[in-house]
């Protein structure tokens, strides 16, 4: 994880957007014309159908976010868009990790170091395995630490996705910005 | 509207036509040609005026929108077409002038193979376009084209493109036209919240020092009238923005003056000085605030403002009002105190006094052999009694124009702001004379922008525009000579700038034409210009070395603005 330049916070901006071509090219824009790396970023769909969901991890200062998740709520496809800290977010990453088989035969210390770690292997092939760790970023690198070792022929992790502690629906909010609007 | 079995091109006439379109700027070429085929069945119902260069179409389109208060259309080709658009599209994007692009594109078998003149429109217009959207078949076009009127002209305004592909204008369906009212996903504009209103209208009736800030907010909504009432009930100093000007007329008591860089001293300084601040339809743009830091830290600020992301962006606001700036302030009149403050008008009239001696009386004294500036805008404006429409380019002759015409009627200014283009202003004029031929158009431009888009005097000739056109001629990039001679020890590096004889130039395009370059014949030669039924070309011989002041240097505060 990258580390935080003074004054920047971690911040997770959650976006509701309309399903339409070139939104993800709208809203990365709003980063890179203020230069804000993006961490992570994940896309898809959401159990409305043609509502997508962006999970954007980015850094920034406290003084800033709001602006820029203005910027983003501002686009036309955009529905609503929130930014949180991570205390107010339950957020999860997937890691996958593809080993040697070789690395299991003959000693149980990955074995033991999958269950340490609550790791499970999804996919066993002759050449290889594939261990599938959920977590948070430190957690799936400590498994990777530790299996690293052993031969890690690939590893992949995923972008952050995260679920917020406040307990408000985007329908609520949907219905509010509505009764505000003037059309 | 309804037609069987046509054409996507003539779907694109058709739905221009039932958003009532009546003129579209533009420029042909291959991925656009079965468009302009329509056209020409149309061509008694929809003009379209041929530009010399694309960039001339999107600035006419932002002179129409800006003086008929909806959005002008312009129309390119493909690739260089379209690209050629872009400046324009940016200007338009950061003064939210609204204009609806229309770009052809290849055909869709052929979108990134890079075809002849394929570029990514899409790509490269989506940081400057409040919307764009790439219609592929023929059956989006009504659809795509009635969001675009709505987007552009909703809320706080932008340009929106269409890039149509080749394949869907001459793709055969049944046309059926709705206009768009509402998009889920978008909310243009919120109710007046009455709660921040109180608010604001309670910090402003305990004020002892309140001041109004009016930008290109109080334009749009053509809220002039509220302004103006305002600022008599309540008895406040109104300054306004660059693009704010002639949203309040120049005489009246209650305004003071023009804010920014080169604008007045008083509301400059006074804006530090002031306990609310009341922005009105503006933006808290740098060349308004100068350094943040040191921009109104003792005021509150009430932030009326239709755009929520404008809100507390550069300027944090004490009460923020999102909403149309003529709806909030129909809501904030009842609640306001009949209120006077003649000490506080009174620091206005010192700072003004201060300003006509050591800035204006300079200005106007004809102490050089060529005229100032100042003296042909002084003079301009007052034959004109300040009633004609004024399209400015970017530099000095903009600021002098800015400073010194008295404008005395709304819709009159015609510059471009946040994007300071060069260029901009022929073929904006051009656009504001086709949409107000009513009203006496004068394009004020320097040597150096004229030269950018002068090709635009084709149009001109060609649909016999009667634009004024006004080069105020200094031989140099006035501007950053100024800078140069200001903070880059004189070194003049690339200002000096030959140019060719205008006069002649004019001529060629068939457009009567003087050079002026005394004091003696300034006036007359200037009512030649105006009394003039065909468009007409002036150029004046302008002092060299002018430069404007009051200047606020770039990262310096509102309080050091310099006199001198």
């Amino acid at each position: 994880m990258q580390a935080l330049e003074e004054n920047q916070q971690r911040y997770t901006v959650s976006i509701f957007t309309e399903d339409k071509v070139g939104l993800l090219s709208r809203i990365t824009a709003i980063f890179t014309r203020r230069k804000i790396n993006v961490d992570s970023l994940t896309v898809s769909e959401t159990e409305n159908k043609g509502i997508s969901r962006f999970t954007v991890v980015i850094r920034t200062a406290p003084d800033r976010i709001g602006v820029i998740v203005r910027q983003i709520e501002k686009q036309v496809e955009v529905l609503k868009a929130f930014y949180y800290n991570d205390e107010q977010i339950v957020y999860q990453e997937l890691a996958l990790y593809k080993m040697p088989t070789e690395a299991f035969a003959g000693s149980q210390v990955v074995e033991k170091i999958i269950r340490d770690n609550y790791a499970r292997v999804i996919t066993i092939e002759p050449e290889f395995i594939v261990i599938e760790k959920t977590g948070h970023e430190e957690e799936t690198m400590k498994l990777f630490n530790e299996l690293k070792p052993y031969g890690v022929l690939s590893f992949v992790r995923s972008g952050r996705i995260a679920i917020a502690k406040p307990m408000k629906l985007l329908k609520v909010h949907l219905e509010e910005l509505e009764n505000i609007s003037a059309f | 509207m309804e037609k069987k079995g046509i054409s996507g091109a003539e779907a694109v006439v058709l739905s221009l036509l039932a958003e009532g379109v009546e003129c579209v700027f533009g420029y042909p070429g291959g991925a656009i040609m079965p468009v302009y085929d329509a056209l020409y069945d149309y061509r008694d119902r929809l003009q379209h005026f041929l530009v010399r260069h694309e960039q001339g179409a999107a600035h006419a389109a932002q002179g129409y929108a800006r003086v008929q208060r909806r959005a002008g259309v312009c129309m390119a080709t493909s690739g260089p077409g379209a690209t050629n658009l872009i400046t324009g599209i940016a200007d338009a994007m950061i003064d939210s002038t609204p204009i609806v692009c229309i770009t052809g594109q290849v055909g869709k078998h052929l979108l990134g193979t890079d075809a002849f003149q394929e570029t990514d429109v899409i790509g490269i217009s989506m940081p400057i376009t409040k919307w764009n959207y790439q219609v592929t078949r023929a059956e989006e076009i009504p659809e795509a084209i009635a969001k675009a009127f709505y987007i552009a002209q909703s809320g706080r305004p932008g340009p929106v493109l269409i890039d149509i592909t080749k394949n869907a204008q001459t793709e055969f369906f049944d046309f059926q036209y709705r206009k768009c009212t509402k998009i889920r996903s978008y909310f243009p504009k919120r109710k007046v919240d009455l709660s921040s209103v109180e608010r604001a209208a309670d910090l402003i009736n305990n004020a002892e020092r309140p001041f109004m800030l009016i930008g290109q907010g109080v334009v749009l909504s053509g809220a002039q009238a509220e302004v103006k009432e305002m600022a008599e009930k309540a008895g406040i100093p109104v300054a306004s923005t660059l693009l704010g000007l002639s949203a309040m007329s120049v005489h009246h008591p209650q305004y003071v003056g023009y804010l920014g860089m080169h604008g007045n001293y008083g509301p400059n300084v006074l804006t530090n000085e002031c306990d609310v601040l009341i922005a009105v339809g503006m933006r808290f743009d740098d060349r308004v605030t100068g350094r943040l830091d040191g921009y109104a830290k003792q005021a509150k600020v009430i932030h009326i403002e239709i755009d929520p992301a404008e809100i507390d962006k550069n300027v944090k606001t004490e009460v923020a009002v999102v909403a149309d700036a003529k709806e909030a302030l129909q809501a904030l009149l009842p609640l306001l105190e009949v209120k006077r403050y003649p000490e506080w008008m009174a620091k206005f009239k010192e700072c003004d006094a201060t300003e006509r001696e050591k800035v204006i009386l300079k200005d106007f004294a004809p102490t050089t052999s060529l005229p100032k500036m100042a003296e042909v805008i002084h003079m301009l404006s007052q034959l004109t009694q300040g009633k004609a429409i004024i399209a400015t380019d970017v530099g000095q002759h903009q600021m002098m124009a800015t400073r010194y015409y008295e404008f005395d009627e709304p819709y009159s200014n015609i510059t471009s702001g946040g994007l300071g283009t060069m260029g901009f202003c022929l073929p904006a004029a051009i656009g504001a004379k086709v949409g107000r031929p009513d009203r006496q158009v004068v394009a004020v431009v320097g040597d150096g922008g004229f030269q950018m888009t002068l090709q635009e005097l084709g149009v001109i000739m060609q649909y016999n525009i009667p634009v004024k056109i006004l080069v105020l001629n200094n031989n140099f990039l006035g501007m950053v000579r100024q800078w140069q001679q200001l903070f880059f020890d004189r070194r003049y590096s690339s200002v000096d700038i030959q140019n060719p004889d205008f006069v002649k130039l004019a001529e060629s395009y068939y457009i009567p034409a003087r050079r002026v370059d005394n004091r003696e014949e300034l006036g007359e030669a200037l009512e030649e210009m105006l009394n003039s039924q065909s468009a007409y070309f002036l150029e004046v011989m302008v002092e060299k070395e002018d430069n404007v002041f009051p200047m606020v240097p770039a990262g310096a505060s509102v309080a050091e603005i310099r006199l001198e």
